[in-house]
């Protein structure tokens, strides 16, 4: 791999940018691999290139039925941040973020993070008081966060309407929480592992599994067929497609996640800021757009388009808090499917299958758990065992009754 | 936007609805294993396609019935009473 730096840049710039070299290799599909990984998204290339680079095992596959970061890792809000209110999901996902804010330098690669805090409002005494538990559940959990008075807030967001409809009575930020490239991140470990020598199999949908006395054998892609020692599915929105091809269900319901960005107009708003009472957030893109993020339409779909009644919600929500966005055109609207589990907490780990492994239930949530998620499903192939940040997420918890009830994984109050 | 034709007020806007995913889903004897529960209580069929669902008209005759619908076009296909079995869409 051929390292990016700005003498590179200063190179290719006096030669017309006609010497660039192909980021990844286009290669063919094999016969046999070690491990095989489903879905070439954030996930599952992250997972391909921990296994590579910190488990030392490079005879891997990621098979895509689209294109590297085609799905939900090129829809999301790019939001990542750790101010979660379980201790799992705080210490997950602030392992994550920390992983973010070295991946420009370990990946080689600008993933343009941008650490300018995520402010969420509170709307109702009641929903300061909530709130302000929140926000020490979270610096309990080691991760910071503080609360902010009306006045504070005003000064870091002067846009905002503080005597709105549902007037803004307070709020915390997590300062650390940001917002980066997302296909700058699927493209870096793309990139990476790659140079290790990690085949990505774009347009290769896998048709089923081979499964001998319970143990995962191969699979039958629309190339034909492979065997594998181990695989892992990372598949976003259809992970109960995939693992009902395997024989085993699931406990989740694919919703369609909506999104939207305006018109680019000048900088003029350098915080994130989110609200669950109205169900809104928003930032400013790098290259000026407002990032909208909105709710799933709540019932079972596969279609990847939002319905308009909640674009509705959404827009009105934000114009009721930041007016001055009135005059903006949408220039885009769309959505992803995501798999949303009854606890909102990601189901990782091992299956009933045995080396058959999953990542998936991410809901609303799985871009900020790209660099986390790929570490621990790396460790949980590599060991056959869970990585002792996500033995709480395995699917046998539903069984067990052993819940654990992350609202603040879709930012609702707890 | 779905447009959902309630058995009982005809059709309406899906703002009026609230969604209550599979429908034909009986509840097992308490008797069953912890594994047949949890799959009772936490598993649905969450299919790519038709989908037998439950909606309720809540801001309208509050109302509980059911629809076929596909989860990729969004078609709805069938109504029919909470009760009925699934219908035969292959006609």
């Amino acid at each position: 791999m051929k390292g990016y730096s700005v003498f590179s840049l200063v190179r290719n710039a006096f030669s017309g940018h006609r010497h660039w070299n192909p980021v990844w290799r286009t290669p063919k599909l094999r016969k046999s691999y070690d491990i095989v990984i489903i879905g070439a998204g954030g996930h599952g290339l992250a997972t391909a290139y921990y296994l590579a680079s910190k488990h030392g095992i490079r005879n891997i596959a990621v098979l895509d039925k689209g294109l590297i970061g085609g799905g939900n890792t090129g829809r999301n809000t790019q939001v990542t941040r750790s101010n979660y209110f379980w201790p799992q999901s705080a210490a997950f996902f602030d392992h994550s973020l920390k992983l973010y804010e070295n991946l420009s330098r370990d990946l080689n690669f600008n993933v343009m993070l941008s650490q300018r805090g995520v402010l969420t409002l509170a709307h109702s005494h009641h929903e300061l008081e909530s709130l302000r538990q929140r926000a020490n559940a979270i610096q309990i959990n080691g991760v910071d966060s503080e609360v902010m008075t009306p006045a504070e807030i005003k000064k870091l967001v002067p846009l905002l309407n503080m005597s709105a409809r549902h007037p803004v009575l307070g709020g915390f930020i997590q300062r650390r929480a940001g917002i980066s490239r997302h296909d700058a991140v699927a493209w870096a470990y793309a990139r990476a592992a790659d140079a290790y020598g990690v085949d990505i199999i774009q347009q290769c949908e896998v048709e089923g599994f081979d499964i001998n006395d319970g143990r995962i054998a191969g699979l039958q892609t629309t190339q034909g067929k492979i065997s594998a020692d181990k695989v892992s599915i990372a598949v976003a929105g259809h992970t109960s497609i995939m693992t009902a091809k395997a024989g085993f269900r699931v406990p989740v319901t694919s919703m369609a996640l909506q999104a939207m960005v305006s018109e680019p107009i000048k900088p003029c708003l350098d915080t994130m800021v989110a609200s669950s009472a109205i169900h809104m957030y928003a930032s400013q893109s790098d290259r000026g757009e407002i990032v909208l993020g909105a709710g799933a339409d709540v019932y079972t779909s596969y279609a990847q388009r939002g319905g308009i009644p909640l674009l509705e919600e959404n827009v009105s929500a934000l114009l009721e808090l930041l007016p001055a966005f009135s005059r903006l055109k949408l220039n885009r609207q769309w959505a992803g499917i995501v798999d949303i589990t009854p606890d909102t907490t990601p189901i990782m780990g091992k299956t009933p299958v045995k080396n058959l492994y999953i990542s998936g239930g991410w809901g609303t949530g799985g871009y900020k758990a790209i660099p986390a998620g790929g570490d621990t499903m790396a460790y949980t192939i590599a060991n056959d065992n869970a990585h002792p940040l996500i033995e709480d997420f395995g699917l046998e918890r539903f069984e067990i009754g052993a819940l654990i009830d992350e609202g603040s994984s879709s930012g609702v109050a707890h | 936007m779905l447009r959902i034709p309630c058995l009982y007020c005809g059709v309406r806007d899906e703002v009026e609805f609230r969604y209550g995913n599979d429908a034909h889903v009986s509840r097992p004897s308490p008797a069953v294993s912890d594994a047949e529960w949890s799959d009772y209580l936490f598993n649905h069929t969450n299919p790519k396609g038709v989908h037998f669902e439950r909606w309720c008209h809540v801001f309208g005759c509050g109302q509980w019935f059911n629809v076929a619908r596909d989860t990729v076009t969004h078609e709805i296909l069938a109504v029919y009473p909470m009760g009925n079995p699934a219908p035969d869409l292959e006609e």
